[in-house]
């Protein structure tokens, strides 16, 4: 199912300083044609490698203007479905839409606090060298993830 | 000076500390040393210098940047030493106890900040309702480390509502780092040893994927952590769908290739892992087989796993398992496609309404929700499939299939590198096997927690062999394991001033290579894809995925292969290398691929040879190697481990004795002929 940019609602990201689709592929696919040399396309972003597309949305749920969608491998998959989500801060909204026509509609949480919002090392421990070499880490103490385990069963101690 | 296509700038830096990767095993390193960077210079007064460094955007970077619906090892009430079984059996039991133990005991920590950093969790209530991430909060459930219970999908999962899973582990280590110390779209893709310790990393080197720049950065001490291989076998999809790959399809062996060139002992490379998962999407079984309690079929309706059970017996200990490793349930479905009774599917439709026939209205439509959640956090793909083949879960079932092969050791994968361990676990420190490399270490610890076996280079999550079942909470935390090995490291080290043993201007040349051979050669031919100059990287990969396929055990042959087929991979595969240097980049993205596929050559040629080496056939259902057709416990039951000799470009396989940490027996029924 690679990515695709729909013409009228791409504007290559022109009002902000990088191209967002091409920022976030993680494989380096999604493209600004600037003077439309390669696509005819001027200030619009285009997949230069389909058949590498993993579909992993990255791309689709970024774009500012809801311009890209995605088209199913066509190798694969018969034409008419549609996969597409709306991303917000705090859930993600899908339609799903069938070959047949069928629609299903679902939302998600994704992230139970304001993004930005992580403070690294707020009300963690400072730790001290000396323990760089004891099992686990600095938020050991704090975290309360540390499973010592039973000692009986390492038997080679 | 700007630089331009063809004539490069290059920047250099000094470093103390280097994280190769953006993913889930440096985000955890780069959250953990970034703590402890704070107390060196709090008792020292010393400032670490620290740079991550992603050739894609940390925000989607590494094989979860799609998302992940569960998160894999968690383990709660449950004993490090039972995670260590697990993960053993399931990789027919070759694998280091003191890395799963050290990793089991610590996972969890990591969880528990995904969970306070904003990663929605479900959770059961009190009268055993799961809630999602979202609604569990509302509802007043504690968090996990407040004693939360989360909604076990199978022994070690959690559900999640893990879209956006990625993305805050990343904001998270940004925010460690700092923005300055974050280096994004610059492809690292060589290792630099050191002059006067050639056993040593000095550091490393790459190019923008935006800019016309190569960056070389000296080290003291670098962590490599830049994902599995995916894609050096041929795909099942060879048209568009190439790219649905099951693992994520950036993961380009860098890892394994850049360590075995800076002369790092690699393990278990002739281990892969072959998933069977739904076809043509490769959408997760997981939550169908545990969640929903689904079984999988032949065409003829038949549960092939107790029609075929006998065939465990082949295998003992490992197929008297309660759960049969991976591969051996792969062996059993391979057993139903051969004879003939496929497709295989998974009974979706039965299970559902089973589940159906227990539940509320309300509860059925929460039901349909998890499955289609179950893709769309993390297999967009499989949606495709589906929804172009009017597939409702409910009333169609869907085939199963399994993949081409893949490399990795984070997930039912232990290939990768041998890294020094924990010391306190009882761990061997003296070897029996008398063939391994003099200057190789002894026993699995040499100092510094998962160093490789050159001074100063590190590494975490899929670079880490002989272990597997990590998945992502356990790369981070490798990572963060990592990350104290590396700070003691540097603070030990702090007089050392790595050397280079090659100029900027030779690792610069050797980088560019590929767009040197375009620049000279493009007008030669009038068709700019043909051309006997060079070859395209895109030509080469698919060179590299047929003679890996045909001869390596791939799909086409029904992942069987022979001491024979190995011998001819091995002819085709050394006139390839030679043809790698050869490669053409005509602009940055395709220098990216050229440099992808060469690590992708480098790794399989390892899978080969190790492969060719141990001669038994360790993972029934994964590959077979029909001249030893045998799991050997006798003379096999071992560590397959190599080093690559860069010079000379040749391998040495060996063995090292394999040992048990923890009581495995407890795992097995008797044998039962």
């Amino acid at each position: 199912m690679p990515t695709f940019v729909r013409t009228e609602k791409c504007d290559g990201c022109k009002g902000q300083d990088k191209t967002a689709c091409a920022y976030i592929c993680p494989h380096d696919l999604m493209k600004l044609d600037k003077d439309g040399s390669e696509t005819g396309h001027p200030m619009r972003a285009f997949n230069q490698e389909p058949d590498q597309c993993w579909e992993c949305y990255s791309c689709v749920k970024i774009c500012p203007q809801g311009a890209i969608e995605a088209r199913h491998y066509a190798d694969i998959v018969p034409l008419g479905g549609s996969v597409q989500p709306m991303r917000g801060s705090d859930s993600i909204m899908w339609t799903i839409k069938f070959r047949n026509g069928t629609i299903k509609r679902f939302k998600f949480p994704i992230r139970t606090t304001p993004e930005g919002s992580i403070d690294a090392f707020g009300g963690k421990p400072l730790p001290k060298l000396a323990d760089l070499e004891k099992a686990g880490f600095f938020t050991r103490d704090v975290m309360g993830g540390f499973r010592a385990g039973n000692p009986a069963e390492l038997i080679r101690k | 000076m700007a630089g331009t296509f063809e004539n490069p700038e290059i920047v250099q830096e000094d470093l103390d500390i280097l994280l190769i990767g953006g993913g889930m095993a440096c985000c955890g390193a780069a959250y953990e040393v970034m703590r402890w960077a704070d107390a060196v210079k709090a008792e020292t007064g010393r400032e670490l210098k620290i740079k991550l460094v992603d050739k894609a955007a940390m925000d989607r970077s590494g094989a979860v940047a799609q998302g992940l619906s569960a998160i894999n090892t968690y383990l709660g009430d449950l004993d490090p030493a039972d995670y260590a079984r697990m993960v053993s059996n399931d990789l027919m039991g070759i694998t280091r106890d003191d890395l799963t133990y050290d990793l089991g005991r610590t996972v969890d920590d990591s969880v528990h900040l995904f969970e306070e950093w904003g990663l929605p969790i479900w959770k059961t209530d009190a009268d055993g309702v799961r809630h999602d991430g979202a609604e569990s909060l509302r509802e007043g459930l504690p968090a996990l480390k407040d004693g939360g219970k989360p909604v076990r999908s199978g022994k070690w999962q959690i559900m999640i509502n893990g879209e956006s899973y990625k993305w805050i582990v990343a904001e998270a280590a940004k925010k460690a780092l700092g923005l300055d110390r974050v280096q994004e779209r610059v492809f690292i893709v060589h290792l630099i040893n050191d002059k006067n310790d050639p056993n040593r990393v000095a550091g490393a080197a790459g190019f923008s994927v935006r800019e016309n720049k190569i960056y070389i950065y000296k080290a003291k001490t670098v962590l490599l952590a830049a994902g599995g291989c995916v894609n050096l076998f041929r795909p099942r999809s060879v048209g568009e769908g190439q790219g649905r790959t099951w693992y994520a399809v950036w993961n380009a062996g860098s890892t394994y290739s850049m360590a075995a060139e800076a002369g790092a002992e690699l393990t278990m490379m002739e281990n892969r892992f072959v998933p069977a998962r739904f076809k043509d999407g490769y959408g997760p079984v997981g939550a169908w087989f545990l969640l929903f309690k689904a079984k999988a079929v032949n065409a003829y309706g038949e549960d092939y796993m107790a029609k075929n059970k006998e065939l465990l017996n082949d295998y003992p200990p490992y197929g008297q398992a309660a759960v049969p490793a991976s591969c051996l349930r792969n062996h059993l479905m391979l057993k139903e496609m051969k004879d003939g009774h496929g497709p295989i599917y998974m009974d979706t439709v039965s299970a559902l309404a089973r589940l159906r026939d227990t539940l509320t209205p309300k509860e059925v439509k929460h039901l349909e929700a998890e499955a289609w959640e179950d893709f769309l956090d993390m297999t967009l793909g499989q949606c495709g499939v589906w929804v172009g083949e009017n597939i409702e879960p409910e009333k169609k079932m869907s085939e199963l299939m399994p993949t081409e092969p893949y490399l990795l050791g984070s997930h039912s994968g232990c290939c990768g590198i041998w890294v020094s361990g924990p010391t306190d676990l009882g761990a061997p420190t003296t070897e029996e096997y008398g063939d391994i490399p003099a200057h190789l270490p002894k026993g699995w610890n040499w100092g510094y927690r998962s160093m490789t076996t050159v001074k100063g280079l590190f590494t975490a999550g899929d670079g880490v062999g002989a272990s597997g079942h990590k998945f992502s909470s356990g790369s981070h935390a490798e990572g963060r394991i990592a990350a104290k090995g590396m700070v003691k490291y540097a603070l030990d080290n702090k007089d050392l001033k790595p050397e280079f043993d090659e100029t900027p201007e030779q690792i610069a040349e050797a980088i560019w290579n590929p767009v040197r051979n375009f620049l000279q050669y493009k007008d030669y031919s009038t068709a700019i894809d043909v051309n006997p100059n060079y070859i395209t990287p895109r030509m080469l990969q698919f060179r590299l995925q047929k003679i890996m396929d045909e001869y390596v055990a791939g799909v086409a042959t029904y992942y069987n292969t022979n001491d024979k087929m190995l011998a001819v991979a091995e002819e085709k595969l050394a006139f390839l290398k030679e043809d790698s240097l050869k490669m053409r980049a005509k602009d940055l993205h395709e220098l990216l691929r050229a440099w992808e596929n060469y690590h992708r050559i480098l790794t399989a040629e390892a899978h080969m040879k190790h492969i060719e080496f141990r001669e038994e056939s360790r993972y029934p259902g994964f590959y077979y190697r029909t001249d030893k057709n045998f799991v050997d416990e006798k003379n096999w039951h071992c560590f397959v481990n190599s080093i690559y000799d860069k010079k000379s470009h040749k391998w040495t396989c060996f063995k090292r004795k394999h040992v048990d940490l923890v009581d495995k027996s407890k795992l097995f029924k008797a044998a039962a002929h």
